[in-house]
């Protein structure tokens, strides 16, 4: 019955994931449209923007191999199964045991890695530019993520972000500054790693100024609608993970009955709105920094995380 | 079942050695298939050992010290790192194309390296090894091959003085050269600590441990591709071996918990520091060493948390990063001689090892693109690469580690871990860089554009080698049996309940990491992909220029566009040679900018240098220099003074007989 009532939490995870990653792109353009004083499309544009892309015919580069052909299904496939161990609405869905968060970290890495060997294939400077400038950011996010984990795996005794995050729900640990810390780390990574500003502006149209876009330049059709699909998933994911660990209210417990995921779905999209909101605001209020200038901002970061250990070696003494 | 594997690896031992003799009277390729299906059936042999947990054997060869022979043991530590030299082998040796008897005899020297049980025939193995691969390094056609092998023969001797010091210091209160013997009376007091510090030196500096890495990028370039192979895949490990046999096994028990930090902090600067030149260098084979010098780095951390978890008396956290070291060694000794024999084939099919000179060469070369591809994921450590799974043990066993307790060492941890990921995010970096620019866009020269797939047996062991990764990958519990018995002996633990079939658990009753599950999961999302595809009618893709942001499509007269045009190896690593550079790397940049109306071309010229080189190598190349200058002064003495220097010395040494005999 658990392993039923787990599978079909999944279900409805994965279902909800991809279609609302496009509503999610869609809402923090609009917001940011009426922040800035436009109307701005609907929120729904970017899944019209979908469908009209997954009927086209894809145009492949001339000399380009079969890497360029594999990578958007291996970007889209990789992020797809990372987003299915980031709990949204309830805990204990049947990818619970495979839900490591260094797992989760690496099959980020390989979406990226995918998409940046993607970029290069096409022989074109631009994409070897952003390959070279996302490879470069992901050098300084993952020790960041990785003492972040750290900070995790010493309060909850594991790696296993659904363990995690129970623990964190039950709530015993209280008010933490490493949490904080750690939150403010995480914040930075995943501006980093979604290509948002500060860190990328995933709107500009100056090619020399991009840095996820770059990569994906050379795609069209349904090619592209896989590779922006991609997109929308891994900020709904980041943003699930970060409400997931540091907001855990409302979010149903293993075995939950019915209520307590209508509850659950309520809270996470509350949450997602909230977080999608501040980073609307965000990005209407400070611009795009300077590209030697991101290494400093996830070096803060990784500070950050380190304190956020620290804190924790200090407090409690961990003998 | 032991009673049949050690003496048949005695055999092995001998047909090596009578391949390489073989080999010099020519007796050509034949002497090459035995080899290969000696090592293959060497490997399957030890393999089973491993599995079956039988109890370790010993066998006396006939030869070495009068009365005594040459003891050979097979125990679970011995056996592993056998597998990984015979694994290698027989890929390495299957790939050749002419009979190399240097080859049949560096792999004998590791494998009698390894098997040995006394001093003797460790020593006699390791520097066979290292001489076997001195000939290879000469064996190099480059400008830079002399250079590289006087390096590389200096530190060889080196190595072999301080690995020589280190056993005669474990043994001194043994009295015997038997390991057993020394096992049962371990060395004590600050002997065996001193020994510690000599088999980090010597056999540390063999393995490539900063700072004293400095020989192996210049010799890994110089050898023929086999022979990098071997000696990135098997050699460093038969290095490491020395190490783990001398600190975990030789040095008793109870060792001091600094030896630990002291693993932890060299391996964590290795890990650094080779793989940030990873991402600087413009030869691929370099690119590949200072790969080496980086997974050698995560292997000797890992045995460093394991070294200070068993001071501590917590087997279960020393057996964890014990068996990410022995996995992680595994991993290496299957995926960097693949991406080895791969640099070699692109050398021999597209006539260069500069990144700058190679591109796209997927499609003229697909075998060894797959294979290359596979090599590369298993550099850059994502999930379902066996990498992949050491590096998560490393991982677990370093946030574990903070329950070992001290402040001091706690710090260390975490500074260490973090530096730790840095290595691996830049290791997949140079991955991403090395793949990208060699193998995808588009050839950067006429003769790259032109290249040849490998020939048919070199496919065929890449094939092979790829296919173990694959395997590894998904089954690393695999490697996790091979390595129990060692864990077991040394570690005072193995991972009961903690590895099966499907998966790995830090903690018996937790969840852990699950390399199936993943690919489940990445597998159904690419199936359900597919069904999107088909389900939306998208029509089959089309070829067309590069769009490139809307440039004009390469005139006809250039049949693969501009080769400026595209991102190159430095254009691709500035950023992270800009972040780093100064602070890690000596990395200079400077512009050469003619004023307007100069015709000349304005030019950027870069230079790199390792900060050993320039921090450790430099200042010893002047005390040499000085040293030897003030030493002339004695080949011009005169007769009398040279004979008064004689007799002084002598009575100095009845002095120092006289007074030292009663200690």
């Amino acid at each position: 019955m658990t392993a039923l009532l787990g599978l079909a939490a999944l279900a409805l995870h994965v279902t909800l994931m991809l279609a609302a990653a496009p509503l999610l792109v869609g809402v923090v353009r609009w917001i940011k449209a009426r922040l800035t004083g436009r109307r701005g499309p609907s929120p729904l544009q970017p899944w019209r923007d979908l469908l009209r892309l997954s009927r086209k015919q894809a145009i492949h580069a001339e000399g380009s191999s079969r890497m360029l052909r594999a990578a958007p299904v291996t970007v889209f496939a990789a992020t797809l199964a990372a987003a299915a161990l980031v709990p949204s609405f309830a805990l204990g869905m049947a990818s619970a045991p495979v839900a490591d968060l260094l797992v989760l970290a690496g099959l980020l890495a390989m979406a990226r890695g995918a998409a940046a060997l993607a970029g290069m294939d096409a022989g074109t400077a631009f994409g070897g530019i952003g390959a070279s400038r996302v490879v470069t950011f992901a050098v300084f996010a993952e020790p960041a993520m990785l003492l972040v984990i750290f900070t995790l795996a010493l309060l909850a005794g594991t790696t296993n972000l659904d363990a995690v995050a129970g623990v964190l729900r039950e709530g015993t640990l209280g008010l933490r500054v490493s949490l904080g810390l750690a939150l403010v780390a995480i914040l930075a990574v995943a501006i980093a790693e979604c290509g948002r500003i500060p860190a990328d502006n995933a709107a500009t149209h100056l090619e020399l100024t991009m840095v996820h876009e770059a990569m994906a330049l050379d795609y069209a059709g349904a090619d592209l609608a896989l590779i922006e699909w991609s997109g929308a998933i891994r900020l709904l994911l980041w943003m699930s993970l970060i409400a997931a660990i540091f907001a855990p209210f409302g979010i149903a417990p293993a075995g939950g009955s019915p209520l307590d995921w209508v509850l659950g779905l309520v809270a996470w999209a509350a949450k997602v709105l909230l977080l999608a909101t501040g980073l609307a605001v965000l990005e209407s209020l400070i611009a795009r920094m300077r590209l030697f200038q991101v290494p400093e901002f996830l070096g803060v970061a990784i500070l950050l995380g380190l304190l956020a250990v620290i804190f924790l070696f200090i407090s409690q003494g961990f003998a | 079942m032991t009673a049949i594997v050690l003496p048949a690896l005695a055999a092995l031992l001998a047909i090596l050695v009578a391949a390489a003799l073989a080999g010099l009277v020519s007796l050509g390729r034949q002497a090459g298939i035995a080899t290969t299906l000696a090592c293959a059936l060497g490997a399957v042999l030890t393999m089973a050992f491993l599995l079956s947990g039988a109890a370790p054997a010993t066998l006396v060869l006939p030869i070495g010290l009068t009365d005594q022979g040459i003891a050979l043991a097979l125990d679970g530590l011995g056996g592993m790192f056998a597998a990984i030299v015979l694994l290698a082998g027989t890929a390495v040796t299957l790939g050749l194309t002419d009979s190399q008897p240097l080859v049949a005899l560096f792999l004998a020297g590791m494998l009698l390296a390894v098997l040995a049980a006394d001093a003797l025939g460790l020593l006699l193995g390791f520097e066979l090894m290292s001489l076997a691969s001195f000939g290879l390094v000469l064996r190099g056609h480059d400008e830079g091959t002399p250079r590289a092998a006087l390096l590389y023969g200096g530190m060889a001797t080196w190595a072999a003085l301080c690995t020589l010091a280190a056993l005669a210091l474990l043994s001194g209160n043994a009295g015997e050269l038997g390991f057993a013997a020394i096992r049962l009376h371990p060395a004590t007091g600050w002997r065996v600590s001193a020994a510690f510090v000599l088999l980090l030196l010597g056999p540390g500096s063999k393995a490539g441990l900063a700072p004293l890495h400095v020989w192996l990028p210049p010799a890994h370039g110089a050898a023929p591709a086999p022979a990098s192979a071997l000696m990135s895949g098997a050699m460093t490990k038969v290095a490491l071996y020395v190490i783990i046999r001398g600190a975990f096994d030789l040095a008793g028990p109870a060792t001091p918990a600094w030896w630990g930090m002291a693993l932890l902090v060299v391996g964590t600067i290795s890990a650094v520091l080779g793989a940030l030149r990873a991402n600087v260098e413009a030869d691929i084979k370099l690119v590949l060493a200072c790969s080496t010098i980086e997974n050698v780095g995560l292997i000797a951390a890992a045995l460093g948390l394991a070294l200070v978890a068993r001071a501590a008396d917590l087997p279960a956290l020393s057996s964890l990063a014990l068996a990410a070291a022995l996995l992680h060694a595994l991993a290496h000794g299957l995926f960097k001689p693949l991406l080895f024999l791969c640099a070699g084939a692109v050398q021999h099919g597209a006539g260069s090892r500069q990144l700058g000179r190679l591109g796209g060469l997927m499609r003229a070369m697909p075998v060894t693109g797959a294979a290359a591809l596979a090599g590369v994921v298993c550099l850059a450590g994502v999930p379902l690469a066996p990498s992949f799974a050491s590096e998560w043990l490393l991982f677990q066993a370093a946030f574990a580690a903070p329950r070992i307790g001290g402040l001091g060492f706690q710090m260390l941890v975490c500074v260490c871990a973090p530096l730790l990921a840095l290595a691996v995010a830049l290791a997949a970096a140079a991955a991403i860089r090395l793949f990208g620019i060699a193998f995808l866009g588009r050839p950067r020269t006429p003769r790259g554009a032109a290249a040849e797939e490998a020939p048919r047996l070199t496919r065929w062991a890449m094939a092979g080698l790829g296919g173990s990764c694959l395997l590894l990958g998904l089954f690393p519990a695999f490697g996790l049996a091979l390595a129990a018995p060692s864990l077991r002996a040394l570690a005072g633990g193995g991972l009961d309940g903690r590895a099966s079939a499907w998966a790995i658990l830090p903690q018996a009753d937790g969840p852990g990491y699950v390399p199936l599950g993943v690919a489940l999961l990445i597998g159904l999302a690419v199936l359900g992909t597919h069904w999107l595809r088909r389900a939306r009618h998208v029509p089959a893709a089309r070829l067309a220029p590069a769009w490139d942001g809307g440039f004009a499509a390469a005139p006809a007269w250039m049949p693969f566009g501009d080769p400026l045009t595209e991102y190159g190896p430095d254009g691709f690593a500035q950023p992270i040679r800009r972040a780093f550079g100064s602070a890690l790397l000596v990395v200079e940049e400077t512009l050469d900018m003619p004023p307007p109306g100069d015709p000349r071309p304005a030019r950027l010229t870069l230079s790199i240098h390792d900060p050993a080189e320039s921090l450790l190598f430099a200042p010893l190349g002047q005390l040499r220099a000085m040293l030897s200058a003030r030493l002339d002064v004695l080949q011009a003495l005169t007769a009398r003074r040279a004979l008064t220097l004689m007799f002084a010395l002598l009575l100095l040494l009845l002095v120092f007989v006289a007074v030292a005999r009663p200690l």
